[in-house]
């Protein structure tokens, strides 16, 4: 059971998060190109090691988070606002 | 004293004053408070307990504690039976009943015993071998092997008892109240920390408890009990004793179940049976202790052959004399404190077996002073004795004559082995220490350390922090042999894994078969997977595959530990989550007047909605047909609270919803509603409804029930994430508006009577939405929108005053006929008109598979507009949306059966699509469907059949129109 330090929140457990997915896929832009759609809607690696994903504090605070965790170990490296920066 | 053969006069935790009443397979015995029913079994003489799993070879008391393999009990009957339970640890109480299990019929006569006799015909893996083939009368053989290699019975009833779950942080957890964990807890509330000890026995002392062991010279007890008192006098201090450490999860997470009421025959009405514990610690220290092993010798599983240092146990905890005359098989020196003590307690020691060829450790040397024989470089070769050991035979390792001796009581010990599970199951490494000849608890990978036994840390002193002093004694270091031979030409079996009867030949076997990785050994043997979680197995198992591989230990590796460390109970893991808790019922503010009417409930996601509220006789169909019709001709009201229901507001909200809406919203005026549908990135449907302009940056958005959640998750989603320059906010007011749809031709008449502002067709035209004051109630909101296809309205109202609202609608309607109607007349009003809900927008439809191209607006961008002209997704012969009559007019067609052209052609018949939902159509008279068909309403006109294979069923059906009614829309325009 991973805790997870919620930007706004603090240090939750994972049951109030819901996991959303690649946090390392960019939103394409309205005139993308349908193979960039593709490559968003369709394309994910499967990484060992670090990986940024989205999680959503769906039963706390309702706001979407980034977070960077290891597929490895599942410790939780950073997390930021959905809109922020992992590395910052 | 009553008459309880072995209890010693003298000696033990418990309490000789007070007698408990017990029975075991119906025969009542005595015991006293601070048994275990082990203990008092024991104390009773009654040493047969158990058959074994696969053998049904009679089985006795083998160890003290969680690790034991033999002795699972049947605890309780009647609702409260609970098969598996461990007499080792189960805290005898008055009026308790057990039962043994794996019998038939009794425990003295088991039928199944021949299967020791044609034992070598089963051997590791015969199950697999012999019933795979022919492979479909698995299931036969199935019945038989589950029934006659059965564990025990649970109760069929309801569990009468209650579970609790809780939650708890803490700077420092500890895990095992013994030496070690006492130390680490002073440690600990001294330098500040918040501390949590959990302890799995009644008592806290651990081993200390089971030994005549001296601290500073005082009994140490003495000490235990100076911890004890300084800790509960320590701020921030918890101690929770039977309470069992059971798994070690991410992030410091640890699970454990305190076992609040089960020394009880009844629990407390006012307490939980048990509680599950999850604790989050900033610290772990695992003081979880070591656990004796046995030593696989020829005939080493008869009753009354039990581990060295479960037999002092006996003596020194319970007060109880396990043996009269006793031999001791041993590797280590540590065995020869149970023969000191077997010694003190009056019994006689036959002869000590020790596998190592010179032996001169201070503590057999105190044994031999006493007289005893000890014979170094000795092992067993054989025991006698069916329902419990009467003889035991030896030989020297090394060959030689076979000496015997006769006794009632064998002890052996193996050593001790750490319990790294914890430690293993946090993701720490477990690496095998040559020097002391055990598994050892290696890198960690969580905050967490192992101390005392847990780390290999054997000596009393290095358990003790405070300063205090251990009453140590010079050890001879152990022998690393956990199995002996037969003696030549001998083939007795020597168990490795007791629960699970694998010997050390079914690992030989294992191994010649090429099941050379530990995985591969446990799986096909089950060594170690009993309920015992291999406790007492898996040392002497992975040497004997070292030694078969002609490897060392270390290269042989161990498997990784698993949870539960000792079996739980699936009602605590279930905890308050029953019957209707099980997950929570999200209920409209007219439930209750629903239920009064006796309506039929349909579950929708969490909601529980009426689907139809019969007359006496009626059922579904009637109902459905007679509220449908009701609403058609007259006017009806259903409750449509469940809708999601989205506040949007914002400077940019239109701009919002032109986002994830494929139409238009930026010139929807205020005071109008709009339907909208909404796509996922890849171009399919994702959700449709309703929504209206309250105000220039003010919308509200209707979802559909199921889909209100994950719906407000995205618009959150975008909104956080994608586009955070939108100055717009969404919150769900679901919860906070109760809705009634009010449908039908009479509808305005009745709604003008309750309204305070104009509801003419010239004043609120189709698609007008005002605020408004209904029935006296204020705050209410207006909607002219119609999902049934008649003259509708919809009105919102503050959730509190929804069944006012329900109340003067069912009142001022009367004159009318007003009616009450249910998803089911709803889907059928719906069906009828063609519109589509969660059959149809299934997630892999498109607008066009809908009829609802006209949808996308071209002018602007959306959500899913770029994948949508993917195509596969544009092309013309994709199943899109038909409806369908029966050719003969009175057929019902089966929601999901399937089109094709020839219901008889053999297989593989192509599918030309299926149908979604189904109506009996009270306008037309008989029963309409629609259907995702290859082609759409270019087939009108075709004939087909909707072909339900499961029911061997096939209907004649013509492709029409899915608008089977009014399909210029003048009903609900008028």
């Amino acid at each position: 059971m991973l805790l997870i330090k919620c930007p706004w929140c603090g240090e939750r457990d994972m049951v109030e998060f819901t996991h959303g997915g690649d946090a390392t896929k960019v939103y394409p832009k309205d005139d993308a190109t349908p193979r960039e759609w593709h490559k968003f809607v369709y394309l994910r690696d499967n990484p060992r090691g670090e990986h940024d994903e989205y999680w959503h504090h769906v039963a706390g605070c309702r706001q979407w988070l980034k977070l960077r965790r290891d597929t490895t170990t599942h410790d939780i490296l950073a997390t930021a606002p959905a809109d922020g920066d992992l590395d910052l | 004293m009553t008459d309880q053969p072995w209890r010693l006069a003298n000696g033990g935790d418990i309490d000789r004053s007070k007698i408990l009443r017990f029975a075991f397979d119906g025969n009542t015995m005595a015991g006293h408070p601070g048994d275990t029913l082990a203990s008092a079994l024991l104390a009773n003489g009654t040493r047969l307990v158990g058959r074994s799993f696969k053998y049904h070879r009679p089985r006795g008391i083998f160890s003290a504690g969680v690790e034991e393999p033999n002795a699972l009990v049947e605890l309780r009957t009647g609702n409260r039976q609970e098969p598996n339970c461990l007499a080792t640890t189960t805290e005898l109480f008055d009026g308790l009943e057990a039962a043994s299990q794996n019998r038939w019929p009794n425990l003295r006569l088991d039928i199944s015993q021949i299967n020791d006799v044609f034992s070598r015909f089963l051997p590791a893996g015969f199950y697999y071998k012999t019933f795979m083939w022919p492979a479909n009368l698995w299931l036969t053989y199935e019945h038989f092997i589950r029934k006659a290699a059965g564990m025990g019975k649970a109760t069929r009833d309801p569990d009468p008892d209650r579970y609790d779950s809780a939650s708890a942080h803490c700077g420092v957890l500890i895990v095992g109240g013994g030496p070690a964990g006492l130390a680490a807890a002073m440690a600990a509330s001294e330098s500040g920390e918040r501390v949590i000890l959990l302890e799995q026995a009644p008592h806290l002392g651990g081993w200390l408890r089971r030994e005549k062991r001296t601290i500073d010279g005082a009994p140490a007890m003495d000490w235990v009990a100076h911890a004890v008192a300084r800790l509960n006098a320590a701020a921030d201090v918890r101690i929770f004793t039977r309470t069992s450490a059971f798994g070690y999860y991410d992030h410091n997470m640890i699970t454990a179940v305190e076992r609040v009421q089960d020394h009880v025959a009844i629990p407390d009405p006012n307490l939980p049976r048990q509680r599950l514990w999850t604790i989050r610690a900033r610290r772990v220290v695992l003081a979880t202790g070591a656990v004796e092993q046995p030593i696989a010798f020829p005939g080493n599983d008869r009753p009354g052959i039990m581990l060295a240092g479960a037999a002092r146990t006996y003596i020194n905890q319970f007060g109880v004399l396990p043996g009269r005359v006793a031999v001791l098989q041993t590797n280590n020196d540590d065995a020869y404190r149970t023969a000191i003590d077997l010694l003190d307690a009056g019994a006689r020691m036959a002869a000590v077996l020790d596998v190592r060829d010179h032996v001169n450790g201070d503590l057999a040397n105190r044994v031999r002073d006493r007289g005893v024989p000890i014979l170094a470089g000795y092992g067993v070769v054989g025991t006698k004795g069916y329902f419990g050991v009467r003889q035991v035979s030896a030989r020297p390792l090394s060959g030689g004559d076979t000496v015997r001796f006769d006794c009632d009581l064998l002890c052996m010990s193996g050593g001790w082995a750490p319990q790294v599970h914890l430690h293993s199951q946090s993701g720490g490494d477990v690496v095998y220490n040559v020097d002391k000849s055990c598994f050892l608890p290696g890198q960690a990978r969580q905050n967490c350390v192992s101390v005392g036994a847990a780390d290999g840390r054997f000596a009393l002193q290095e358990c003790l922090t405070d300063g205090a002093v251990g009453d140590d004694i010079r050890e001879q270091s152990m022998q690393p042999v956990w199995s002996l031979p037969n003696a030549p030409g001998r083939h007795d079996k020597c168990f490795v894994d007791f629960q699970d009867d694998v010997t050390a030949d079914d690992v030989a076997l294992a191994h010649r078969e090429g099941y050379v990785s530990v995985e591969h050994l446990k799986r096909y043997t089950t060594l170690g997977m009993g309920t015992d979680q291999g406790k007492t197995s898996n040392v002497a198992g992975l040497a004997i595959m070292a030694e078969l591989k002609g490897q060392d230990i270390p290269a042989v590796g161990t498997t990784r530990f698993r949870p539960p460390y000792s079996a739980v109970a699936m009602g605590v893991m279930a905890g308050r989550a029953v019957g209707r808790h099980f997950q929570p019922l999200r209920r409209s503010p007219m439930d209750d007047w629903h239920r009064g009417k006796g309506c039929k409930w349909i579950d929708a996601g969490l909601w529980r909605r009426p689907h139809f509220y019969p007359r006496p006789g009626e059922g579904v169909d009637a109902a459905g047909l007679r509220e449908s019709r009701a609403v058609r001709s007259g006017v009806g009201i259903v409750d449509v609270t469940t809708l999601g229901k989205i506040d949007i507001q914002g400077p940019d909200a239109a701009e919002f919803l032109n986002r994830v809406y494929t139409n238009g919203w930026k010139k929807l005026a205020v005071g109008k509603a709009r339907y909208g549908v909404m796509l996922r990135e890849d171009g399919m449907v994702q959700d449709d409804g309703t929504t209206s302009r309250l105000t220039e940056n003010h919308f509200v958005m209707t979802t559909t029930t199921i889909n209100a959640g994950p719906v407000l998750a995205k618009l959150e989603f975008y909104l956080q994430a994608v586009w955070p320059d939108l100055r717009v906010l969404v919150a769900s007011v679901t919860d906070q508006y109760a809705a009634i749809a009010v449908a039908g031709p009479k509808s305005r008449g009745v709604m003008q009577r309750l309204l305070d502002i104009d509801i003419s067709n010239e004043a609120f035209p189709f698609m007008a939405v005002a605020a408004c004051n209904f029935a006296g109630i204020a705050d209410a909101q207006l909607f002219r929108i119609s999902f049934s296809g008649e003259l509708a309205y919809e009105i919102n109202l503050p959730a509190d005053y929804g069944q006012a609202a329900w109340n003067a609608l069912l009142e001022t309607g009367r004159q009318d006929g007003i009616v009450v109607y249910g998803t089911e007349a709803m889907g059928t009003l719906r069906i009828e008109k063609g519109h589509v809900a969660g059959p149809e927008i299934n997630g892999q439809t498109t607008l066009g598979d809908l009829g609802l191209g006209a949808m996308q607006s071209k002018r602007k961008h959306n959500i899913g507009k770029s994948l949508a002209v993917r195509e596969g997704l544009i092309d013309r012969s994709r199943p899109s949306l038909v409806g369908l009559v029966p050719v003969d007019g009175e057929s019902w067609i089966k929601a999901g059966a399937q089109l094709v052209e020839n219901p008889d052609a053999p297989p593989q018949v192509a599918m030309q699509g299926h149908v979604t939902s189904i109506a009996y159509s009270c306008v037309l008279d008989h029963p309409i469907a629609l259907a995702l068909l290859t082609g759409g309403k270019q087939r009108e006109g075709d004939e087909l059949y909707a072909a339900f294979t499961l029911r061997s069923e096939a209907v004649k059906v013509r492709v029409v129109s899915p608008h089977f009614v009014d399909p210029d829309g003048r009903r609900m325009r008028g």
